[in-house]
């Protein structure tokens, strides 16, 4: 297939996924590398919602041959090659998904891969683990933090999941807010648009141009009367506010019988009233971006993120005012085509000329840091720009901080279950224990059915010897430590498939830097169909 | 249990896990035993209502968890741009039936399953169809299917001294999703909350004004709903009777071109090949990861329900994964007077004095009816008469005069039964007309 026919079939092939992360997010996409260290069915299903949107590469890492069991849950093997490299086997029936994705396979297993040769895992964009004893993720979160390569830990146990992603510093501009405010400053109008509304007057005009005044001109011209009233003052509270509204209820023409016209223009601005009051602000998210050291002390290492944060913050601490560069976009509203453009590029062109000087910064600190003019470009400006009220900066904690009890949370977490053991997060603990019952004796509790009985006590002791070792008492009620027991560390495919779906979206966040990732612990309940996220 | 010879050592050990051994949070009235097991792979009968996104998923978790007899259908052929997530199906298989390639390869790779594909419309089907199966779960992209499905299932009710008899109830599992968003449910008919009783949760959808597509444009979306609406019955370019395919690259082509026309005669920016294709086809971002998750919630409802291993979800869970991991779960309740499952009269209140047209108005734009293309029958005189149908093109020329008699007029009387159908319901709906004195209507 020539490359332009491929190009254009490929659009076709992922144009549902496109409209959600563009162009450049598949692009990112198509060049990360993924590891996966087990191909379990939760393994398996994590990497088949990444080679089904055309993650570029992936590598099975797994020295475990297929057992019958396996193929029982897991779709990517065959009956015929129980006794087989299960690495081996999941690579190639993985592989049919997707034609663009290139796979492999190391029939190793991973503790002896990294004991042995751990640079292997350092040209990976990310690394998904699942099935992993504590000695062997303790060992490879530990060089994967070293070497700032993010890991992502999955476990299906009985009806219970979790979702464990570890990144370091994580930083994301294109965040997509389901709700974003709009930014129309009406409460500190640049020039241009005051220039604009000024030009429009409400008084001489007839009913067609009076009808299709965009509700955001209407705004302006009220708030300037209501100001001039008010000593310079806008509505301020509930009352005034109802006020303001009567007030461009007014304003609404009425026919020669006195009865009001149906103005929609009209009825979209007071409805606007209470939203486009809201005073311009810095969220305290983009707030303590730019407050922190890295935007504050930029050095050549610096990411292009933290550049253009601190040309941002420049930006608002000088000609900005206070306010973050214009988004420059305004939502549709009744109005005739020509005035609505002439709007919409009143809030373009402002957006335009800040977006340059941000750029003109950009040039300046990259050039004071002895770095290319190429490092950020004007689209990256521009980019960084629109979306500067929706900047997120993530900041994960390790593994070792997890489980050190100098540094963990798990107190904290057991503090909040007291309260109600409805929390979903007392199926954390139970994992910890279980993790502890497979130090102690090589084996997960309940795997056969004679052991499920005689093993209740013995993780009932395990799950009091790892609060304590976190200076907890507390008796977490019997009956989760006989259902942990029940499940014999069973990996059901559905619970496994819920959490491959949860999982590879999180990776694709880390991968494209789009959307925003949870923080740092997920913890999913089949059996009510709950779930939460928590900090560790 | 003796080997089945399908089977392998060792093959159903983690299912077994859930369905021999008990625990404190089974279902009451679950018993550990390997019967459970037993029923599942050789009794239990699965409809499977989509092949698509969530299909694909549902079918490989079902036949994964041991359910072997699954129906699927789906009235869909596979398209290049189902290949980023209904895995099921390769690139050698776009133009082919969807029911039929996702049965022959979920057959193929999972021994012993038998699932059966039905390449046609769930309306094809009757009440002795549906009747024969345990337990439903829907992977739909319709609300129209969905209502109807649940219609049915209503139907297959048998009541018993105003109890509902629990042998009639089939449980229905259904899920949707949107992008990064999705929900899941468990319907038990006769006792939860139905489709119908919730039907405010499927808000209708809006369209662009037309005075804004014709004479005030300002969104690029505006210029190609111009194109389509207006211009393409207009200039009908590919000649007469020829409706938009939104599959067609020629159609899409052309719209584009009209669009980019009309946004240069504006300065509107935007109009992309990509914008104009959404708009037209009306096209729903999708990918596999919330196709998996909402999937596996359901197929893990399907198994508790078959097996009793754990209670059901009640009732309802929603999820959401654009900022970290977001998932809401909570009972929505029954409404008291369900137009489909409360049994409960619906009143019609109009004057005698109003037009027919009036009601039909009423039913399509009121939340509660919500309907598409009602029919309206009723009994007078002993003879079941048509008073308005607008489904079948002779008889709508035959009873559009109706629409603008009043109800006096066409003989209808305080009191009297009105049977309503409509492509959202299998079964007409049985309304009561109240004359009221002044314009009051419910």
């Amino acid at each position: 297939m020539s490359g332009e026919k491929e190009s254009l079939d490929k659009t076709r092939k992922y144009d549902r996924q496109l409209r959600l992360w563009g162009d450049h997010g598949q692009c990112a996409l198509e060049s990360a590398k993924v590891c996966l260290i087990n191909a379990t069915a939760t393994g398996t299903e994590i990497l088949k919602n990444l080679i089904l949107p055309g993650v570029g590469s992936f590598t099975i890492v797994d020295g475990k041959k297929v057992t019958g069991e396996d193929v029982g849950n897991n779709f990517f093997l065959d009956k015929d090659k129980i006794g087989e490299s299960r690495a081996q086997v999941a690579t190639d029936l993985l592989l049919e998904l997707n034609e663009d994705v290139t796979g492999n396979f190391m029939e190793e297993s991973p503790e002896l891969l990294l004991e042995r040769n751990p640079e292997f895992f350092d040209t990976f964009t990310i690394v998904v683990a699942v099935d992993l004893p504590e000695r062997v993720l303790h060992k490879l979160s530990g060089h994967l933090w070293e070497k700032d390569i993010p890991l992502m830990v999955v476990r299906a146990y009985g009806l219970i999941g979790s979702i464990r992603l570890v990144a370091r510093e994580h930083t994301v501009i294109e965040s997509h807010p389901d709700n974003a405010h709009e930014d129309l400053r009406l409460d500190r109008p640049f020039p241009g648009l005051t220039q604009y509304c000024d030009s429009l007057d409400l008084s001489t005009m007839k009913k067609k141009d009076h009808s299709h005044t965009p509700w955001l001109v209407i705004i302006f011209k009220y708030l300037q009367i209501w100001k001039e009233q008010h000593g310079g003052a806008a509505p301020k509270n509930y009352k005034e506010k109802n006020e303001f509204k009567k007030l461009i209820q007014q304003g609404v023409l009425r026919n020669e019988e006195g009865v009001p016209e149906v103005e929609e223009n009209f009825d979209e601005a007071i409805n606007n009233v209470n939203v486009s009051l809201v005073p311009t602000s810095i969220p305290s998210a983009v707030q303590n971006i730019f407050n922190d050291s890295e935007c504050v002390n930029l050095q050549p290492e610096s990411k292009p993120f933290w550049i253009l944060a601190r040309a941002v913050k420049d930006f608002v601490e000088s000609v900005g005012e206070g306010a973050l560069p214009l988004r420059g976009t305004i939502p549709d509203m009744t109005a005739d085509s020509e005035r609505y453009i002439q709007l919409q590029q009143v809030y373009r062109q402002q957006a335009a000329v800040e977006a340059e000087w941000v750029a003109n910064r950009v040039q300046q600190l990259l050039q004071s840091l002895g770095k290319s003019k190429d490092t950020i470009t004007e689209a990256d400006v521009k980019l960084f720009c629109r979306n500067a009220s929706f900047l997120r900066v993530l900041q994960y904690r390790s593994i070792a901080q997890e489980y050190d009890p100098a540094t963990a949370k798990i107190g904290e977490l057991v503090g909040n279950i007291e309260e109600s053991d409805e929390d979903d997060a007392i199926w954390y603990i139970l994992l910890r224990a279980v993790d502890k019952f497979y130090a102690d004796f090589n084996r997960y509790p309940g795997v056969y059915d004679d052991q499920v009985e005689a093993d209740i006590p013995k993780l009932k002791t395990c799950l009091a010897k790892l609060l304590h070792e976190y200076g907890n008492v507390y008796n977490i009620k019997d009956d989760f430590v006989h259902e942990m027991c029940r499940y014999g560390a069973a990996e059901i495919h559905s619970v496994a498939s819920f959490l491959g779906g949860v999982a590879a979206q999180e990776a694709i966040k880390i991968i494209t830097g789009q959307f925003v990732p949870m923080n740092n612990t997920y913890i999913y309940n089949a059996m009510k169909q709950t779930s939460v996220t928590v900090e560790l | 249990m003796a080997l089945d010879p399908v089977d392998w050592h060792g093959r159903w050990n983690h299912i077994k896990k859930l369905l021999e051994r008990g625990g404190p949070f089974a279902h009451p009235d679950f018993e550990a035993s390997p019967e459970t097991l037993g029923f599942i792979l050789e009794s239990c009968k699965i409809l499977v209502i989509g092949a698509g996104g969530l299909g694909c998923e549902l079918l490989k978790d079902l036949a994964l968890l041991g359910f072997r007899k699954i129906d699927v259908i789906d009235m869909d052929t596979i398209d290049v741009s189902n290949l980023n997530r209904q895995f099921l199906f390769r690139r050698s298989d776009v133009g082919k039936p969807k029911a039929e390639c996702a049965a022959a390869f979920v057959n193929a790779r999972v021994p012993g399953c038998e699932v059966t594909p039905h390449y046609a419309k769930i309306q094809d089907f009757d009440s002795s169809f549906y009747r024969q199966f345990h337990i439903l779960v829907c992977g739909l992209d319709s609300i129209v299917a969905r209502r109807w499905i649940n219609g049915m299932l209503i139907s297959l009710l048998n009541y018993e001294d105003g109890m509902v008899d629990q042998q009639s109830i089939i449980p229905m599992v259904d899920g949707g999703t949107e992008g990064f968003k999705g929900n899941g449910r468990v319907i038990l008919p006769g006792m939860t909350a139905c489709v119908e009783c919730t039907l405010e949760l499927y808000p209708p959808q809006v369209n662009f004004p037309m005075c804004t597509i014709a004479h005030t444009p300002r969104l690029p979306e505006h210029c190609i709903e111009y194109a389509r609406v207006l211009l393409w019955p207009q200039e009908k370019p590919f000649g007469e009777e020829v409706n938009i395919d939104g599959d067609d690259p020629q159609h899409i082509k052309w719209i584009f071109e009209k669009s980019l026309e009309r946004a240069r005669e504006y300065q509107i920016t935007g109009v992309t090949y990509r914008l104009t294709q959404g708009v037209v086809k009306r096209i729903i971002p999708a990918v596999a990861s919330t196709n998996a998750v909402i999937s596996a919630a359901c197929a893990t409802e399907v198994f508790k329900l078959a097996t009793s291993c754990c209670p059901p979800l009640n009732n309802y869970v929603n999820f959401n994964d654009t900022e970290g991991v977001y998932t809401y779960t909570f009972e929505i309740e029954r409404k008291e007077d369900c137009p489909v499952c409360s049994q409960v009269p619906q009143p019609l209140n109009f004057s005698e004095d109003s037009k027919l047209q009036e009601i039909i108005d009423y039913l399509t734009e009121s939340t509660t009816y919500q309907m598409k293309s009602p029919g309206i029958t009723t009994m007078i005189d002993g003879k079941n008469r048509t008073l308005y149908m607008q489904t079948i093109q002779s008889i709508r020329q035959r009873t559009k005069e109706n629409l603008k008699k009043s109800l006096q007029e066409l003989g209808l009387t305080h009191g009297q039964e009105i049977y309503v159908a409509d492509p959202t319901t299998p079964n007409a709906l049985v309304f009561k007309l109240n004359f009221t004195t002044d314009m009051e209507h419910k």
